[in-house]
């Protein structure tokens, strides 16, 4: 029964309300624990294809007669053109089609960060619009950038008003307190680089446009798309089979898909845009840096009685303000918090989400000053955290779907009570210590989306949804969730997704919003078809529907008749059963959030500053976890990312210029194989009892969010030092240790964390 | 003409001096296995095997290949090492993932037993973003299994 309801749509901690219609969700949530598929390890459903190079990325798709896009771009981080001559381009060798900035919105004559684009070139080969830039002619005045956040604040240059937030009295609250804490972190800019770049092919065929591209989201390209070009939404088909990784920075079409459409437009043939590896690090959007001042108090039993921050987050030249201040408003049961955020708007490119923004950050500042605080108060970090646990949801009062941190903490223990053996090995100037943090994140997922599922004769399914897998395996978990509701094998289950004009609406994979977005729909649709086989089953075999279920390939009944389920499939002949299913409305009046707790464990050499990481143990909370293989990689893909932008990654920018100075992979220091710890990884597995028929959150950013202020609470466990910048390079490690050891020479009047 | 060793097969091309042997694969013989992720050699996406040394194949230009045979993932594909990456789920978005075959394939073609340690070494060369690392390790170790 469909009905419409107004709900939050949560995607990237920003929530919206909507209205949405939704099916009432009548199936019950299977018991805990593994079942049958769900729950049990399974690999890849597309693994083999994507191994042996036979999955068709964006990358790959090669259309009869396409050209080759090439976009130029400002090496000015603020200018304006003077004088621009297009003509050159267009006379050049191979050139189809030429667009400047009076042709596209996203191209312009004054650019206000290094690599914004300015006009666009199609030629037959990439070489060839390569080599029509280079005879663009055109002049520049050179404008004096803005690239301080803290004087963007200062001038007013902001994105968005300040988001100020405040719940009881925070001068009160330091007022209260025995033991205050103050100090200031900063966290860099960190590129996506996603392995695949951003791109996109462009087809027009009639009045239809086709758009190929490497995206996290289908239907928000093309809605944005239609929107952009004034098209009915289904006359732009967008289609995503593979994709190479996003990280947040593929949710929307950008500027190289609008460019590939009008250049495919004027030309009349299929068009490529693809950004380089240079181009991927100028404009595919970073998670931008952040300024933290930070202050805490707590009573001498360690009850937190005050947090306060103020957020400063280099956002660029355009982007949205991710909640920095989001883990210190949620993490604890503090009574007087206030913070206020800003978002400067600088002459630097623009930031795009990157797995969980704002909470990765704000977790590193706010974690980091807890353990400052729990060495004031002679008091373990773990203890201090437990003590302040948040049994409800302080921001508005409503209670948890679901939450396992105390549960998190508990199997922590065994990780944290090495400590002891880790200090004692610790050997001349190599120093080891072990420092956790705690994490809090959305992950609910919400409606609407939707699936079918199609039952052929000869017993085998489909999963039909116009959804993508960037590369979590998601198609793997749907197939598994059909598998185990229609009781097939998993290899009996095949999934069809990636093309808006071949399946039903499906949401975005990101925000961790995947599983527990499609999930429940795949399961409703499985459902859907298995009960018409069941009813058809009963009428075959006269026996009460209520005795039969499917299970292992078969139609049991519960007297020990069992027959395979080709037997009714099989009367269908050329016919299939159909399964319809939708994502049902989230538990009113609750918050759906994730949760969990790491370990890290660091050896330090203070006479060199350098940092290793020796040990990463993490405990999540992320509901019923449907592939335990699959979900042992996504926190191991999170740590790696989180030690990455913890000790060796870092935009660096001419801070004359603004020019970005390490735009390639040999400059721009992401982690290699030879840099990754043992990691252990363990989820605590139980469904949410309130969330969907399946009780599973998202997964995909809370693994990523904790590592950088456990490895830093284990820098000062091992030294006594104070890490606050990221990335912890060696000078920020020497730095902190003279700190420390000035503070030992003068121990009063301390007054940083 | 010029001709090119590729997965045993033999192949004459017209291409323009400057070419590099990435874009003649995936662009003139249609072997999109090869990714190009940085197109300037730092991060071993591109990876194949020239007569078995893994070979950067974005900054190796097509007419330096000469007699040499040419080995990409599609020649691979038959290779334990596919399976045991697909098994120890050492893939995420995938888009690294035949390079990091392909020399893996040169790893234990050298050395079929190689430590962690060994594997840490050989392998880093090949960047992947999704931080498949700790079931690279293990797919490499167990890739006989």
């Amino acid at each position: 029964m469909a009905r419409l309801i107004r709900t939050e749509k949560e995607v990237e901690g920003r929530y919206e309300e909507q209205w949405v219609v939704v099916d009432e969700d009548v199936l019950d949530q299977w018991p805990t624990g593994p079942r049958e598929v769900v729950g049990r390890p399974a690999p890849r459903v597309d693994g083999r294809l994507r191994a042996s190079g036979q999955a068709r990325y964006t990358a790959d798709v090669r259309l009869p007669g396409m050209l080759h896009a090439a976009v130029l771009r400002s090496p000015h981080a603020r200018a304006r053109v003077t004088r621009l001559d297009l003509e050159p381009a267009r006379r050049a060798t191979g050139v189809r089609g030429v667009l400047g900035p009076d042709d596209l919105n996203g191209l312009t004559r004054e650019p206000s960060y290094r690599g914004a684009g300015i006009a666009a070139v199609a030629a037959d080969s990439l070489a060839e619009a390569r080599a029509a830039l280079d005879v663009i002619e055109i002049e520049w005045e050179v404008l004096e950038p803005l690239l301080d956040a803290d004087e963007a604040v200062a001038r007013g240059s902001l994105l968005a008003e300040p988001t100020n937030y405040e719940r009881g009295d925070l001068d009160q609250g330091l007022a209260q307190a025995d033991v205050v804490v103050e100090a200031e972190y900063r966290t860099q800019t960190v590129l996506h680089n996603s392995m695949e770049p951003h791109q996109s092919v462009c087809q027009w065929e009639g009045d239809t446009l086709t758009i190929y591209t490497s995206t996290q989201w289908i239907w928000g390209v093309r809605a944005d798309v239609a929107a952009a070009l004034g098209l009915p939404e289904d006359k732009v088909r967008v289609v995503c089979e593979f994709m190479g990784g996003g990280f947040g920075s593929k949710n929307g079409p950008g500027d190289f898909t609008y460019i590939a459409a009008e250049l495919a437009r004027l030309t009349g043939r299929p068009v490529r845009c693809a950004l380089t590896r240079r181009e991927e690090n100028l404009d595919a959007g970073n998670r931008n840096a952040t300024i933290q001042r930070l202050v805490a108090g707590a009573r001498s039993d360690g009850t937190l009685t005050a947090l306060g921050g103020e957020f400063v987050a280099s956002l660029g030249w355009d982007g949205w303000l991710a909640s920095t201040a989001g883990p210190m408003q949620m993490l604890y049961a503090c009574d007087n918090v206030r913070t206020v955020e800003y978002g400067a708007k600088l002459n630097t490119p623009p930031m795009k989400a990157f797995r969980a923004p704002g909470f990765v950050e704000g977790t590193f500042g706010l974690e980091c000053l807890l353990d400052g605080l729990a060495a004031k108060l002679d008091l373990d970090p773990l203890e201090l955290r437990r003590r302040n646990h948040a049994d409800a949801d302080l921001v508005d009062g409503r209670p948890f779907s679901s939450k396992n941190l105390a549960e998190c903490y508990r199997r922590a223990e065994k990780h944290w009570a090495r400590r002891h053996e880790v200090r004692a090995r610790s050997e001349g100037s190599w120093k080891r210590g072990v420092g956790l943090a705690s994490q809090t994140w959305y992950g609910g997922g919400g409606p609407p989306s939707y699936a079918w599922v199609r039952v052929g004769g000869d017993g085998r399914a489909s999963v039909v949804t116009a959804m993508q897998d960037i590369g979590t395996g998601t198609r793997t978990a749907m197939a598994q969730i059909a598998a185990e509701e229609l009781g097939l094998p998993l290899e009996r289950v095949t999934v069809a997704l990636g093309d808006s004009a071949r399946g039903p609406y499906a949401s975005v994979s990101a925000g961790s919003s995947t599983t527990p977005s499609m999930g429940p729909a795949v399961r409703s649709a499985a459902a859907d078809a298995a009960e018409q086989i069941l009813e058809l089953a009963a009428e075959r075999f006269h026996v009460e529907r209520r005795v039969l279920s499917l299970r292992d390939g078969h139609i049991v009944s519960s007297d020990g008749g069992s027959w395979p389920i080709e037997e009714i499939t099989g009367l269908l002949e050329e016919g299939q059963i159909q399964g319809r299913g939708n994502r049902g409305p989230n538990p009113a009046g609750m918050r759906v959030l994730t949760f969990g707790v790491q370990v890290a464990e660091v050896a330090v050499d203070v006479e060199t500053g350098e940092v290793r990481v020796e040990r990463v143990a993490a405990i999540h909370d992320v509901g019923r976890v449907i592939n335990p293989l699959g979900a042992s990689s996504q926190v191991e893909g999170g740590i790696i990312q989180a030690i990455g932008h913890t000790l060796s990654e870092e935009r660096l920018l001419d801070p004359a210029t603004g020019d970005v100075l390490n735009q390639t992979l040999d400059a721009y220091r992401m982690p290699t194989i030879a840099d990754v710890p043992e990691i252990v990884s363990e989820l605590v597995d139980i469904p949410d009892e309130h969330l969907t028929n399946l009780g599973s959150k998202g997964l995909g950013e809370p693994p990523i969010i904790p590592t950088a202020a456990a490895i830093a609470n284990a820098i000062r466990d091992a030294t006594g030092a104070d890490v606050r910048s990221l990335p912890l390079s060696r000078e920020e490690m020497l730095r902190a240790l003279r700190e420390a050891e000035q503070r030992r020479r003068e121990p009063v009047g301390a007054t940083t964390a | 003409m010029y001709e090119l060793r590729v997965n045993g097969e033999s192949y004459r091309l017209d291409v323009p001096v400057g070419r590099t042997l990435a874009g003649v694969l995936r662009d003139d013989l249609g072997l999109t296995g090869t990714k190009v992720a940085c197109g300037e050699g730092h991060c071993g996406a591109c990876t194949v095997l020239v007569d078995g040394v893994p070979t950067l194949s974005c900054i190796k230009l097509v007419h330096t290949v000469g007699e040499h045979e040419v080995t990409t993932i599609e020649g691979l594909r038959d290779h334990p090492l596919v399976d045991a990456f697909v098994r120890a789920d050492a893939l995420q978005c995938g888009y690294c993932t035949p390079g990091q075959i392909v020399s893996a394939s040169a790893l234990v073609a050298a050395n079929p037993t190689p430590t962690s340690d060994e594997i840490r070494h050989q392998m880093a060369g090949n960047i992947c973003r999704c931080g498949t690392y700790p079931k690279i390790e293990e797919a490499i170790l167990t890739w006989r299994d």
